[in-house]
């Protein structure tokens, strides 16, 4: 169990050899990253985030919704989970493997393959000299380990069809000749192109227009009710996150304050600082108290 | 009463010239409106749908590409167009009559002088006065919109965003402006430090009797600080009305489907999304340009596009599916004389 084998990748299909599929999807435990500045003398340390447990179940595909304010470690969270940083204390173990024993560029991918991020801003996500296919095509050469164009192109035509785009629409183009809608559902359909189990989305709203912005949210809802796929969704809008979610957690200061089913939590906080983000809300109905 | 600002057919495009083809971007097309004194009008937008390039026209901080194809924009406290303003003149009436709050903070502040320096390079040429009642008078102020003094010695990086955001509002405000411009002001910000930097801008605006121009796609900020709302649509305004009216009765399709995707906290029922996305200003559509994406869409509406009628006291709507008594809109050819520069 503690060694990934290399999947045969010739192949072109996946196997779950090393990954066990009974166990929990995902297993935070006792987290801790320390990032310490200054020098040998008058050195100081700071905890970004700060003992964090959660578990995600494979059984039951979830939306998990990580709240918090800037500085309150959502982001340095999500990495830890992408396996972009390793963490200073604690485990997190992703379908029985511990994320610190994935070791060379095939047990990365392997790990990549099921777990996959969506950026926040899209028209940063993209190189904007590159064709956007080019991310499609390459996932599904590196992720799934498929061969030959037609290959590629048939799996990014079905995970563009998933998010309600075709590859017509997509082929060819450069990031600027999208609108920021179409964009953010592109890299959707990016993460989707093999088939992950759970997706990191990072403030994946906060950049897209008004009017677009429910329609990416609605996807996020059947990709987990059609596709089975469990997201954690990071942003500070706690009006989407009721609107979404099935549980939050709410960050202050890399703790957890808060945790349990959305509808819960955000109508009736327990926690202060809960009560103060839920305080916070600005809501159409302002309009009328004023 | 005379109106604060009174923007007449207005018209900005970028002129973009690749090798010998002019491309025009109508990124202003005719927008009228008139703010009145002492209040706050909300202008709410999608992305690319021209609401920083009107706020660059009126503004008179135009350089090319952007063109001012025609149109009058008056000033409440200027005898004249603003851009019958000479660059000095124009100079002389920034800061002192018209302001603005622009959305990152830490832009307007110079990041390796203090705070204090960024009051003397903005403001002190406009009170003149020796530094050391320059400097009363600064304290004075901060005081009224409840900042600790000791900000003025502070280097930006030591602020907090929020912090920044209220520095930024207090120099906008030091010379107690009659209009100021906000540009997302608080776009950058966190939900809990949103909210009082909204009632910061809320006090100021009231206690120095400015009117403002308040820009931000979300309509959510709106509710809670504009008086009147005007919505904007691939450069033009669709709909404008009072912000209760906006939210209880909207008449305009995009409006009425902004409105009812709002997401909140107690509502799970789901939401429709509008399909397509918004349409390229280089290239919109002929008549009605929200048409593609309008689920009332009638003939007339690929057509002419509907002039901005006045369909109730203080509501005006354009869009023929709202009522039979819009008009259609008159397609005006540019100004004679041609397009106009900046300053001439």
């Amino acid at each position: 169990m503690q060694s990934l084998r290399p999947r045969p990748v010739e192949s072109g299909l996946r196997t779950h050899e090393t990954y066990q599929l009974n166990s929990d999807l995902l297993t935070v435990d006792h987290v801790t990253k320390v990032y310490s500045t200054g020098g040998v003398l008058g050195r100081t340390t700071f905890a970004a985030i700060n003992n964090v447990s959660f578990s995600l179940q494979a059984a039951r595909p979830e939306i998990l919704a990580i709240i918090g304010e800037s500085g309150s470690g959502k982001t340095t969270l999500a990495r830890i989970i992408l396996n972009m940083i390793a963490p200073t204390s604690g485990t997190i173990t992703f379908r029985g493997t511990d994320l610190s024993r994935i070791h060379g560029r095939r047990g990365r991918l392997e790990f990549m393959s099921h777990v996959q991020p969506i950026f926040q801003n899209p028209f940063e996500a993209f190189n904007p000299l590159k064709r956007v296919d080019r991310y499609l095509f390459a996932s599904a050469r590196r992720f799934v380990g498929l061969r030959g164009r037609a290959a590629h192109e048939a799996a990014a035509d079905r995970a563009l069809k998933q998010v309600g785009l075709s590859l017509g629409e997509v082929k060819g183009r450069f990031p600027h000749e999208l609108s920021g809608g179409q964009l953010q559902r592109t890299s959707i359909a990016r993460a989707l192109v093999s088939s992950p189990a759970l997706i990191v989305a990072d403030e994946p709203v906060s950049m897209v227009d008004a009017s677009l912005r429910m329609s990416i949210v609605n996807l996020f809802k059947s990709l987990r009710d059609e596709l089975k796929v469990s997201i954690i969704y990071i942003t500070h809008d706690l009006a989407t996150a009721y609107y979404i979610s099935d549980r939050v957690m709410i960050m202050q200061k890399g703790k957890v304050v808060e945790t349990g089913p959305a509808r819960d939590v955000l109508s009736n906080p327990q926690h202060p600082y809960t009560a103060l983000l839920r305080e916070s809300v600005l809501s159409s109905d302002d309009a009328d108290r004023r | 009463m005379e109106a604060a600002l009174l923007v007449e057919n207005l018209r900005a495009y970028y002129l973009m010239r690749y090798f010998g083809i002019v491309r025009e971007v109508r990124a202003v097309d005719d927008i009228s409106i008139e703010v009145q004194r002492n209040e706050i009008y909300g202008l709410a937008g999608e992305s690319s749908s021209g609401k920083t390039t009107f706020i660059k026209t009126i503004a008179a901080a135009i350089r090319p590409p952007l063109k001012v194809a025609s149109g009058r924009i008056k000033y409440g406290f200027l005898d004249r167009d603003i851009y019958d303003l000479s660059p000095e003149a124009l100079s002389a009436i920034r800061w002192k009559h018209l302001s603005y709050i622009t959305q990152g903070s830490m832009n307007v502040l110079n990041p390796i002088r203090r705070v204090r320096q960024s009051f003397l390079d903005f403001a002190f040429r406009h009170i003149i006065r020796s530094k050391r009642e320059f400097f009363k008078i600064v304290d004075g102020h901060l005081a009224r919109l409840h900042l600790a003094p000791s900000v003025l010695s502070a280097y930006p990086h030591e602020l907090s965003g929020g912090m920044r955001q209220r520095v930024a509002i207090a120099l906008a405000t030091i010379c107690r402006p009659e209009f100021i411009i906000a540009d997302e002001p608080t776009t950058a910000l966190d939900v809990v430090v949103q909210k009082s930097v909204l009632r910061m801008i809320r006090e100021a605006q009231q206690e120095f009797g400015s009117s403002m121009i308040f820009v931000t796609h979300d309509l959510t900020v709106h509710a809670n600080i504009a008086d009147r709302l005007g919505i904007m649509y691939a450069g033009r305004i669709v709909e404008e009305a009072p912000t209760r009216e906006i939210f209880h009765n909207p008449m305009h399709p995009y409006t009425a489907h902004l409105v009812a995707s709002l997401p909140r906290i107690g509502d799970a029922t789901l939401k429709k999304a509008l399909s397509g996305a918004p349409p390229s200003l280089a290239d919109p559509p002929g008549g009605c340009r929200f048409h593609p994406r309008c689920p009332l869409a009638m003939d007339i509406c690929r057509q002419v596009h509907p002039a901005l009628t006045t369909l109730a006291a203080n509501h005006r709507v354009a869009c023929y599916a709202a009522s039979p008594l819009v008009k259609p809109g008159a397609e005006l050819a540019p100004a004679p004389g041609g397009i106009r520069a900046a300053n001439p």
